[in-house]
């Protein structure tokens, strides 16, 4: 009977007090939905990290006649030179995994074929030389080899694809992280709002309360139904956030930009299915929390 | 049942105290009216009792608790076992009589079956049997407060307290919503009546304390208390004397309580319903009616 009123009371409230809840359920949905874009955005940088940190290479470009390294002094790289170096490659695994040379316009038809829609695209200018493209073990040793081939005679530069990477990837970290701060001011208003919603409320059902108060109703019946209306709400506003960021993710990049890119990894609607439910039961909790610190302030009992 | 003992009350920021030095006994059963004037501070002690307030020195024992050492989490208990009447009734405007009635029984999660036969119990033990889909501005000022009464009595409390359950009422209403009280008196319960209206209380015969800007100044048992003003309703009531002398059983039936008691005309809900008609304010009363007549 209790339960089947404050079933009651909670139906009531909310019918009463629908532009408020409505508007509780659009600020939600809308900090969710970034919430949920910045923690995409994080989690495809793990992805991209991991799919790329496998296949980072360490480019040695050779010397090509004219070319601006000053190690080169203008001379292309002899054969002699090529065979030392080749040799001294050798010589570090098993740091360095693998070697294979790759002449200038090996490299520029795989340029063409692979990176056309890169982000790494641009980086490629560089690239057309003769070069070893060497594989590491460990894409963090690059220093190891960077520090006994750097300077040999006919060996333009030593390039670590993971430096260029890492400035994208930290270009997409900064973005996600701006929405992430950015959900989290739009939190904060979802968090006013809600404590401004209950106080409204409260004032409004305040002949409603004091009889409850007067016929010595329990605490939690008098703040069970606002606590509930209020967790609607937001529970309402956070699954639709997660369905927009659903099918954002399900149209947006597994149905465009990864038949775009084929070159690269991208997160998946899974990705969406693992944040969700910490999503859901956050805005829970956060929402619960509000409108029960609200009550206390606000609703004497 | 309810005792006060050395009770200060001193409210933040205010230099005299509401209630100074106050000590009393209420014992069960008992109806007790609180006299004075205006801020001699009848609604403090009521607020004390209900713990809506805490003394500032003192201690006040209600149904056997010390309020001063009440928890918090035990406050709703004590006020279920006191039912609260003021004067501005503080109905629920867009309920009906059942349903403000049905209220107090719903939030303490009472089942729907003690709802159906308690409500209309309970009205027509305050004289509204056939009122129950009126909504309060359809009501008399004295039938709202018969709603308000029938609210703080549906779950049965030992104690009733009443806050100038009759200022805003004329005297031949407030007479009959204080018959009324006397009636859940007659169930056994504590009934605590404050009042600046010393018309109603001469014609009650019942104990009354009366505090004067906070000081207890006189509590006299029943029967002692007189004005000296023995007005109209007096003589009505002495007129009526002999009809209840002839009706003994009636009384009795309320502490048994039987329901078929509560029709017996022993003069209490047909004078208050009757009298308090002609004389409610105007838009009250032209209001009553018009749905009166649009009814049948
Ligand atoms: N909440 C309050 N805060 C401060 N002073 C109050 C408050 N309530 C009552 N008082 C003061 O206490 C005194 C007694 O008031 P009250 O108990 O309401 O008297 P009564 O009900 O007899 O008119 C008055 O002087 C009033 O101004
Ligand atoms: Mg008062």
């Amino acid at each position: 009977m209790r339960f089947q009123f404050l079933l009651g009371e909670i139906g009531n409230g909310l019918r009463r007090n629908l532009s408020m809840a409505v508007s509780v359920v659009i600020v939600t949905m809308i900090s969710m939905y970034l919430l949920g874009l910045g923690l995409m955005g994080q989690r495809q940088v793990d992805t991209m990290k991991d799919y790329w940190y496998d296949r980072v290479q360490v480019t040695v470009m050779l010397c090509a006649e004219k070319t601006r390294f000053t190690n080169c002094a203008g001379e292309a790289t002899t054969d002699a030179q090529r065979t030392a170096i080749k040799a001294e490659l050798e010589a570090l695994k098993p740091t360095v995994k693998e070697v294979y040379y790759e002449s200038r316009d090996e490299a520029y038809d795989r340029f063409k074929q692979t990176y056309k829609n890169s982000p790494l695209a641009r980086a490629g200018e560089s690239y057309f030389a003769d070069s070893y493209r060497v594989n590491l073990n460990d894409a963090g040793k690059f220093d190891v080899v960077a520090s006994s081939i750097k300077g040999m005679p006919g060996v333009a530069d030593v390039q670590d694809q993971k430096k260029l990477l890492e400035k994208f990837f930290t270009f997409m970290n900064t973005v996600s992280w701006a929405a992430i701060a950015l959900s989290s001011l739009m939190v904060l208003a979802a968090v006013m709002l809600i404590s401004t919603t209950i106080r409204q409320t409260a004032f409004s059902r305040r002949r409603e309360t004091g009889i409850m108060r007067l016929v010595g109703a329990s605490n939690f019946t008098i703040r069970f139904p606002f606590v509930m209306e209020t967790v609607l709400s937001s529970v309402l506003g956070a699954v639709l956030a997660m369905g927009m960021l659903w099918a954002t993710v399900r149209y947006g990049v597994v149905g465009f930009l990864s038949q775009t890119l084929t070159d690269t990894a991208f997160i998946g609607v899974a990705d969406v299915y693992y944040v969700a439910p910490f999503v859901i039961v956050g805005v829970i909790v956060l929402s619960s929390l509000t409108s029960w610190v609200t009550l206390r302030r606000y609703l004497r009992v | 049942m309810i005792l006060f003992e050395n009770v200060t009350k001193t409210y933040p920021r205010t230099t005299r105290p509401a209630l100074d030095d106050v000590s009393l006994e209420i014992p069960r059963g008992e109806f007790a009216f609180v006299v004075g004037t205006s801020g001699s501070g009848k609604s403090t002690m009521m607020q004390l009792v209900m713990k809506e307030q805490d003394v500032t020195r003192g201690r006040v024992l209600v149904a056997g608790r010390d309020l001063d050492r009440l928890p918090e989490r035990k406050v709703p208990a004590l006020r279920r076992e006191i039912g609260c009447v003021f004067q501005d009734f503080r109905l629920l405007p867009n309920k009906t009589v059942f349903q403000n009635v049905a209220y107090a029984l719903q939030v303490l999660g009472s089942s729907r079956a003690r709802i159906r036969q308690t409500v209309p119990e309970t009205l027509e033990l305050v004289g509204l049997a056939g009122m129950e889909k009126r909504l309060p501005h359809q009501l008399s000022g004295g039938e709202q407060q018969r709603v308000a009464i029938a609210r703080a009595f549906v779950n049965r409390p030992p104690i009733l307290l009443a806050d100038e359950p009759t200022g805003n009422l004329d005297p031949d209403t407030s007479l009959g919503i204080v018959q009324l009280l006397d009636r859940i008196n007659r169930t056994g319960t504590t009934v605590v009546m404050a009042t600046h209206d010393t018309v109603t209380v001469d014609a009650m015969r019942k104990r009354v304390i009366r505090l004067d800007r906070g000081v207890l100044v006189s509590d006299m048992e029943a029967g002692d208390y007189t004005t000296g003003s023995i007005p109209r309703i007096r003589l009505e009531e002495e007129a009526e004397a002999p009809r209840r002398a002839d009706e003994p059983e009636a009384s009795d039936g309320y502490d048994d309580g039987d329901p078929t008691a509560y029709d017996e005309p022993d003069g209490l809900p047909p004078i208050g319903r009757d009298a308090d008609e002609p004389r409610s304010r105007g838009g009250i009363f032209r209001r009553h009616k018009a749905v009166q007549t649009s009814d049948r």
